[in-house]
């Protein structure tokens, strides 16, 4: 285990490293100068000649990667160029609105899409059966966008049971009135792909000899279903979970963005629009080593779920 | 005695006989038409054939659907005009003399009265032009995206994933490195920063090449493109990792076949159905992106119309009860890429058949 632990982190450097040089190369030569974006419209020559002796924009391409490496790894990504709010704290205030979203998000998910998919397993090949494939595959062809268009419209505007949308300081608040809305329409724009995948674990897991085993000793349909089939069904269920885990920090990105929640995602699209680099940088290359932790923790809680799991 | 071995029916190749597969389909025959219908018409908007004009205001804002007929007149009350002659300011007027020579050079112009239609076929946005052009003029940009970024990211995917999974070695560490870095950063923050940079790029000189509409339809396909064909390697890796130990491989090694005549000659036809079914769900997949990024402003420009400006704009006419807008976008989208979904379905089946069944 603990091999295994440090052969795992060691393995990250590479990708982090990885991570580091694609962001910085795709910033420093792709996109435009920093300096121009930072002295506005109506900077004069010396303005922008002067932010980029500043911003160290003049020194050698490897000096500027030094530097980038080093506030990476000390944590010191200066402020926003656009709102002067250092990063650290833009991460800090940020995270918990996003974590109020799609933590419900995923946990509602999975536990709604585990028995309407075992409901549609038991009644294959029947005409519900069928029906329920048809709408699951025309819900996924329909955009996001239509789906929060439309949810926003009826249950907010016209139905008023939910406030269109709206954040506060106060979490409770926050969790109980302003994120129901966002985390019903991404549950239920989740559901559909959900149900299709996990009702084809169980159709795999009925066709396996076990389950006749079952049905030949008498064994009723039901205790068939939930005792002997649903159980082996939740390996590959939380194989599947286990995927979507590290989206609660950035799966819930444009459900932010259209409900105007005060998460990461908004503030990476107002990063996008302003050009704002450092904001962006430090998105891109915490985000990702957010993500590979939260994934290595996912393996090793797995293997403690099924022991017949072998770390490699 | 002598046998002769004849066959009774030819076989054809592997793709005549997955063709002769996806024709029993019945679902994916009918998407299939619906995918091609839909792919003539952007051919048909590409070429300025139809939905040319989706810029002219042809009718009054906000027109409703013909089926719904026009809206009812606004009551603006009367207000009384005063009755008798004018009063005659020729004296004090400083621009009267003028008046008549004034009115013989206005008639050298003639003036044209549009009669704006009250209704159309599909209801018209808040400037009055016809959703129908819109959406069909929107339906090129959306899909001529998806394709040409599907296309462009089965290539890189496939060209990547033939070399790591062929020569393995430092090859494939390096690019499994590749894989790993663009993996590593979650997808949407991956492509918002292509998207940032894109859009702070200078491209003048490519503007000027191919034009700026073009540009940008090339730009929003590309950022797809390149942040999106990490599945397609892995899958097509995997295969040539398969299928470079196989015997028949192996025999063309032996009768001299080089390096690249193994990986393109030999082994890429036999997992080419792989990067086929990845390319058709990627059109599908890149097409729903593509909507969003243009409604987030990050995709095609405001000269532009695509499903994702027009969502945008939708959003807030139906607020106000116009809702025709929102209606044909998602209907359209929602027609075109279920069909699509479907075909790939039915393409899986006929080209790999010991997938038939498996979700």
């Amino acid at each position: 285990m603990a091999a295994y632990l440090v052969r795992r982190l060691w393995q990250m450097i590479p990708t982090l490293l990885g991570v580091v040089l694609l962001v910085f190369f795709l910033f420093k030569y792709f996109g435009s100068d920093p300096a121009v974006i930072l002295g506005g419209l109506n900077a004069s020559q010396e303005q922008i000649d002067s932010i980029r002796e500043q911003l160290g924009l003049n020194k050698p391409v490897w000096e500027q990667l030094w530097i980038f490496i080093k506030q990476i790894v000390t944590f010191d990504w200066g402020k926003s160029w656009a709102t002067n709010e250092s990063v650290a704290n833009l991460f800090a205030t940020r995270l918990p609105a996003t974590l109020t979203v799609t933590v419900p998000i995923l946990v509602l998910e999975v536990l709604l899409a585990i028995p309407f998919a075992m409901a549609v397993a038991a009644v294959r090949g029947s005409l519900t059966d069928r029906a329920v494939m048809v709408c699951t595959t025309v819900a996924v062809s329909i955009s996001l966008l239509v789906y929060v268009i439309l949810a926003q419209y009826f249950f907010a505007f016209r139905l008023g049971w939910f406030p269109v949308q709206g954040w506060t300081g106060n979490h409770w608040t926050n969790l109980t009135t302003y994120a129901p809305l966002p985390v019903l329409v991404a549950v239920l724009v989740s559901l559909a792909p959900q149900i299709r995948l996990y009702r084809s674990f169980f159709l795999d897991e009925i066709g396996h000899d076990y389950v006749r085993t079952a049905r030949a000793k008498g064994l009723t349909e039901r205790t068939v279903l939930l005792k002997h089939v649903l159980r082996n069904a939740m390996i590959p269920i939380l194989t599947n979970v286990s995927v979507l885990v590290p989206g609660v920090l950035v799966g819930s990105f444009l459900i932010e963005v259209f409900f105007s929640i005060p998460g990461l995602g908004r503030e990476l699209l107002l990063a996008v629009n302003r050009g704002d680099y450092p904001v962006l940088q430090a998105f891109a290359i915490y985000l990702a080593a957010l993500t590979m932790t939260v994934n290595l923790v996912v393996d090793l809680l797995y293997k403690l779920v099924d022991p017949r799991v072998v770390l490699k | 005695m002598t046998a002769v071995l004849t066959s009774s029916s030819p076989s054809g190749g592997v793709l005549a006989a997955s063709w002769r597969r996806l024709r029993t389909d019945r679902v994916g025959m009918v998407s299939m038409v619906i995918v091609a219908l839909f792919l003539v018409l952007v051919l048909l908007a590409a070429t300025n054939l139809v939905a040319s004009g989706w810029q002219k205001e042809v009718g009054v804002p906000n027109a409703p659907p013909t089926l719904l007929g026009p809206q009812p007149a606004e009551d603006t009350g009367v207000i009384a005009t005063p009755k008798g002659p004018n009063v005659d300011l020729s004296d004090i007027d400083p621009l009267a003399p003028r008046y008549a020579e004034w009115a013989e050079r206005a008639k050298q112009f003639k003036t044209e009265d549009i009669v704006k239609s009250e209704t159309l076929p599909l209801g018209g946005d808040r400037l009055g032009r016809d959703v129908l052009a819109k959406v069909v003029k929107g339906a090129q940009v959306s899909i001529m995206v998806g394709l040409l970024g599907a296309v462009v990211a089965t290539l890189i995917g496939t060209v990547l994933g033939a070399l790591s999974g062929f020569f393995g070695g430092k090859v494939g560490d390096l690019l499994e490195w590749v894989y790993n870095v663009f993996t590593a950063i979650p997808y949407i923050v991956l492509l918002f920063s292509f998207a940032a940079v894109a859009q702070h790029m200078d491209l003048g000189g490519l503007d000027a090449a191919i034009g700026r509409s073009s540009r940008q339809v090339l730009m929003v396909a590309l950022i797809l493109a390149l942040t999106g064909w990490t599945g397609i390697y892995r899958l097509i890796r995997a295969e040539f990792i398969k299928h470079r130990v196989r015997e028949y491989v192996r025999s063309a090694e032996a009768i001299g076949a080089s390096q690249w005549s193994r990986m393109f000659k030999h082994i890429l036809p036999n997992v080419s159905h792989v990067a086929l079914v990845q390319l058709s769900l990627h059109v599908v997949s890149f097409i729903k992106s593509e909507v969003i990024l243009s409604y987030l402003g990050l995709g095609v420009g405001v000269d532009q119309v695509s499903w994702g400006t027009m969502l945008s704009e939708a959003q807030g006419e139906l607020i106000l009860g116009y809702w025709w807008q929102l209606a044909a976008v998602a209907t359209f989208m929602a027609v075109f890429v279920t069909a699509f979904a479907l075909f790939t379905d039915a393409l899986r089946d006929a080209l790999d058949p010991k997938l038939r069944g498996l979700e």
